[in-house]
């Protein structure tokens, strides 16, 4: 009897019940979105298994679990507000605590413990992206730029870093860094299922950033540290900003104002983390807009409709060894087709991604990938 | 005080109370009250019988105050009020305990709700030996009706309430009635033309002689109450002199200023003095002044020139205001189409070739943009999808109900589509198919046979692949998702509530439900009732209805406005508020609590000398309590519900028992 009420009580809080099966969330699921041979993954009926048997059990027996890149587009297109990425984080959650993982996420989850970054590299690493740089300390300013594990370790996205560092300067914004301090935000660890590790981290960054009495705003680069900041740190009380955001309001004030021309077509990719789950979707345009020269063009597929990378939700750190084609391709394939010079992202795990596909498919001399922080640090 | 003979009758309502109320344990408590003569108990106390026990004890025993322990007073206080009044009782002298709503149904433990009860039958003792004998008063009634809106709701009630004898006044706020059902081409489940049987009825309201029909013309302010309501009704100016222009169309030839035809959902385009469909009516002209060249830049006047002779035009025409007296009004200020652009994955407003429910109706009419014929963009689409549930069933939208009539409209245009087409592939996407009425499964089931295909699943999203929309769904039957390419993309867009009938909810004192459609009374018994007397709902603006259900609802609420206008008299509200003038500090707190407006600060003499106090007009009051609550002098009392009443009944329940 007690069982089955706290069964209850899980479904009841994702709003399992609710779910009227119009297989809506598996229709806009990317992961569906090229499967010709392939078992569809679908949300769907994962959600009638879990709402119908243990999830003990589901979680075990299905294997698709880790190729949900937790983009919400289920959860945005549900009628009834189910929210089936949860469903797909809990039964995660159920496989970290039974120690039943890839081993490539075995090693995110142990960086992390060791190093408080999912990258593996050491803490001393972070401390390379501002080489070089005069920089105030978190807390010497009101503002405070949080860079983020990714754009930190990874050499290509030193440059976005650095482009962001150059354009807060250039609106001479007084600011600070966590530096070598700075510990990862929690958000894909989270979405890999390690709930534990999640709160031990917003516990740690609460800590510093309530403390710091002087940070008025954190800024985030990467729209996954700021979305975990807003929506899943409650009692935090600095304001958290995407720097889409931060940016757009400077530009408006007329405290930014883009000089130089930069000569381009330029489309926009949409991050998932950014746009549906946090619908932000014209403080980028309105950046992009105001860059003189700039010829802006629309994917068909933009706003709610954008496709996602497949960088979200831990998928940075899982291979899928299955041949079907990934997305970023197809974005690739469409802006090639559009004949823009430059996509541009607001996402350093977009960043990556969609830079790969190009790669991929040789059209380095045709097409860039570039964040709006690095179009903007040129303007 | 006099002593008061006190009844107690208890209702065991079969086993509702029976079974978890001590009934004898109960009757032997009441009995040791203070000036309680009898209690009894019976099975069903509503019954004739049971009444009967209580009249017989009123006249033998001498009763003077009566309890009735049972259900809810909202059931049957009328009830045993009769039961008083036919045994020479005032009827306000019962009180009822209420132990089954508020005891035997919420509680298991027979021993807890027995106690309870009693509190409750102690609380109801207490209480009706301070209640005093209250006279009912009647106010005349205005032998006139208004009828706020002019779709089919609005038309079947007017004809109705006219045709009982009653001048009837028709708002519109269009330049012509008619409403949605005049833009719809075929009707379901029988395809009738739409036009062809709502045209005669628009005849009937212009030569009925019981109807003044206003349109163009908008309520922009309601005062007073059932029987005697003063409704100022503001006529936008129409340019165009209603009761001479013949509507002869020679002024619109010369009309230069093309806008967009509303009519035909924005498909096609008019002049700015146009007539907003051929059968409008008034069958006159109207000059649209956001967009007529005169009245924005002073220059043109061209179409009067060539109006000479009939003279009908006048540039010059005010906005009126006319002042109606009415005994009762029916609103039936209908519906929305809900707006496709909330959905942006369905790409409405992104692809032309993705249009709403409404606007293929404008586009397969005979009086549409292409004259019936079936065309996107000039060419004949191959390939039709249409997508369910657009804004219905959709919390994200705010629109949790199903709006009734997408299912059935989506298969009669899925019949239209195959009509003018045979070769077309035609698919439906759907989540459940709701076919509820009179002939509508029937209808489904023939449209199915028609080569159409439903597919179970909703559409997540459209995009454009070449010159094809592509529709992804899953298939949830086979468990996959599919993409099927279409040339024309159908949203069936739900309904919602008219963004007009706010405003007018606000003079009328309506409330709504949670989907923001007007409230009724009660949702079974009362459903064209509102908790505003003298005003009734019909069709739409209540909730989502397809034609046959408004057009029922519609001739309801008219037989519902004629009873106060029969009988030329309504009872006012018996327990309203009462001003003790001496008390009254004339602080005017009453007056902004009250919500019916009805109490105003004037100046009385009181006691030789005059001063300013609270006057509560009893015809206004709502007996709601607001105004005692915020009177710190205690000078206003709820009739029926007074500061003594009620803390003798608080101080009752409070003692163990």
């Amino acid at each position: 009897m007690e069982e089955a009420y706290e069964r209850c009580v899980y479904l009841e809080r994702l709003g399992l019940f609710g779910c009227i099966q119009c297989g809506k969330c598996t229709a806009g699921c990317p992961i569906n979105y090229v499967t010709p041979d392939r078992e569809p993954f679908n949300i769907r009926t994962l959600v009638y298994d879990v709402l119908n048997a243990p999830s003990e059990e589901i979680a075990s027996e299905k294997h698709f679990l880790w190729q949900c890149t937790t983009c919400a587009t289920c959860s945005l297109r549900c009628p009834k507000e189910v929210e089936p990425k949860d469903v797909v984080m809990n039964l995660r959650s159920i496989l970290v605590e039974d120690g039943t993982l890839p081993p490539s996420i075995r090693d995110v989850l142990k960086s992390i413990s060791v190093n408080y970054n999912p990258w593996g590299l050491g803490k001393e690493k972070r401390a390379e992206w501002f080489k070089g740089l005069e920089l105030k300390d978190a807390g010497e300013a009101e503002t405070c730029l949080y860079v983020g594990c990714t754009p930190a370790f990874d050499n290509r996205l030193h440059k976005l870093a650095r482009s962001t560092v150059a354009c807060l300067q250039k609106a001479g914004i007084d600011f600070g860094i966590f530096g070598i301090e700075e510990i990862c935000c929690g958000n894909e660890i989270k979405r890999l299922g390690d709930i534990w590790s999640f709160d031990a981290l917003r516990e740690a960054n609460t800590e510093v950033f309530n403390g710091y009495e002087t940070i008025k705003e954190i800024v985030s680069i990467s729209p996954h540290c700021f979305n975990t900041f807003k929506n899943e740190y409650p009692g935090l009380t600095p304001r958290v900003t995407h720097y889409t955001e931060y940016f757009a309001r400077l530009i408006a004030e007329g405290t930014f104002k883009p000089k130089k021309k930069v000569s381009k077509k330029v489309t926009y990719h949409d991050p998932c983390f950014l746009g549906k789950q946090n619908d932000i979707y014209d403080a980028p345009r309105s950046i992009l807009t105001s860059i003189k020269g700039l010829i802006f063009e629309e994917f068909d597929r933009n706003r709610e409709n954008s496709l996602c990378c497949e960088g979200g939700g831990g998928r940075m750190w899982i291979e899928i060894e299955d041949a079907r084609e990934r997305l970023a391709n197809i974005r690739v394939r469409d802006a090639v087709d559009m004949g823009v010079d430059i996509i541009a992202v607001a996402c350093p795990f977009c960043l990556l991604t969609l830079e790969d596909a190009v790669k991929a498919m040789d059209l380095e001399d045709k097409l860039q990938v570039l964040d709006i922080m690095e179009i903007l640090a040129q303007a | 005080m006099s002593t008061k003979r006190i009844g107690v009758y208890i209702c065991h309502c079969g086993v509702n109370i029976a079974q978890t109320v001590g009934i004898e344990e109960l009757k032997s408590f009441a009995a040791t009250l203070p000036q309680v003569k009898v209690a009894e108990n019976y099975m069903y106390m509503c019954s004739e019988p049971g009444q009967e026990l209580i009249r017989k004890d009123i006249k033998e025993k001498k009763l003077n105050r009566i309890v009735v322990v049972a259900c809810s007073p909202r059931l049957h206080e009328p009830t045993f009020r009769n039961t008083l009044v036919s045994a020479g009782l005032n009827p306000y002298c019962l009180e009822i305990a209420n132990v089954r709503e508020q005891c035997s149904w919420v509680h298991k433990d027979k021993k807890v709700a027995t106690s309870k009860a009693k509190s409750v039958v102690a609380a109801a003792v207490t209480k009706v030996a301070l209640l005093e004998p209250l006279e009912e008063k009647e106010v005349s009634v205005t032998k006139t009706a208004m009828v706020v809106g002019g779709g089919i709701a609005g038309i079947q009630a007017a004809l109705d309430i006219a045709d009982s004898g009653f001048k009837t006044y028709l708002i519109e706020k269009e330049p012509s009635i008619g409403g949605h059902m005049m833009q719809l081409d075929k009707t379901f489940p029988t395809l009738d033309c739409s036009a062809c049987i709502l045209t005669p009825k628009m005849s009937d309201i212009k030569n009925h002689p019981n109807i003044e029909l206003l349109a163009y013309s908008e309520v922009a302010d309601v005062k007073g109450f059932v029987g005697n309501f003063k409704v100022t009704v503001k006529r936008k100016p129409r340019y165009i002199e209603e009761a001479i222009c013949n509507a002869c169309g020679t002024c619109a030839k010369y009309c230069s200023i093309a806008i967009i035809d509303r009519y035909n959902e924005g498909l096609s385009k008019l002049q700015a003095l146009h007539i907003p469909f051929p059968q409008a009516i008034p069958a006159a002209y109207v000059v649209d002044p956001e967009e007529c060249r005169y009245l924005k830049e002073g220059t043109c006047r061209q179409c009067e020139q060539v109006c000479k002779e009939l003279n009908a035009i006048n540039l010059d025409m005010q906005e009126e205001s006319v002042e109606l007296d009415v005994g009762t009004i029916v609103v039936a200020t209908g519906f929305d189409v809900f707006d496709a652009n909330r959905k942006p994955e369905l790409g409405y407003g992104r692809y032309e070739n993705v249009i709403t429910g409404m606007e293929f109706e404008r586009v397969v009419s005979a009086a549409g943009p292409n004259q019936g014929e079936l065309l996107i963009n000039g060419k004949k689409p191959k390939e039709v999808v249409f997508i369910q549930c657009v804004g219905s069933r959709d919390k994200t939208v705010g629109n949790e109900y199903c709006s009734r009539v997408c299912c059935m409209y989506t298969a009669k245009q899925a019949h239209l589509v195959r009509e003018k087409l045979p070769d077309a592939k035609i698919t439906i996407f759907y989540i459940d198919v709701r076919a509820f009425g009179k002939g509508y499964e029937e209808f489904y089931d023939r449209v199915k046979g028609e080569s159409v295909y439903y597919r179970r699943g909703n559409v997540s999203e459209v995009y454009k692949k070449g010159d094809k929309l592509i529709c992804r769904a899953e298939d949830t039957l086979l468990g996959k998702p599919i993409e099927v390419p279409a040339d024309l993309v159908v949203l069936a867009v739900g309904i919602q509530p008219s963004a007009g009938a706010r405003e007018l909810g606000k003079l009328l004192k309506l409330s709504t439900s949670p989907d923001n459609f007007f409230l009724e009374a009660h949702p079974k018994l009362r459903p064209v009732d509102t908790g505003s007397d003298g005003v009734f709902l019909a069709g739409c603006c209540q909730g989502p209805k397809d034609i046959p259900d408004t057009v029922a609802q519609a001739s309801a609420s008219a037989a519902k406005a004629v009873i106060p206008l029969a009988q030329g008299k309504v009872k006012t509200e018996t327990m309203v508020a009462r001003v003790h003038e001496q008390a009254c500090r004339a602080c005017g707190y009453c007056v902004e609590a009250c919500p019916y407006d009805a109490i105003e600060l004037q100046l009385q003499e009181v006691n030789g000398r005059e001063k300013s106090v609270a006057v509560v007009n009893e015809v206004l009051c709502k007996s709601c309590g607001a105004c005692t609550g915020v009177c710190f002098s205690g000078a206003i009392q709820q009739t029926g519900f007074t500061d003594d009443q009620i803390l003798a009944v608080i101080g009752a329940i409070g003692k163990e028992y």
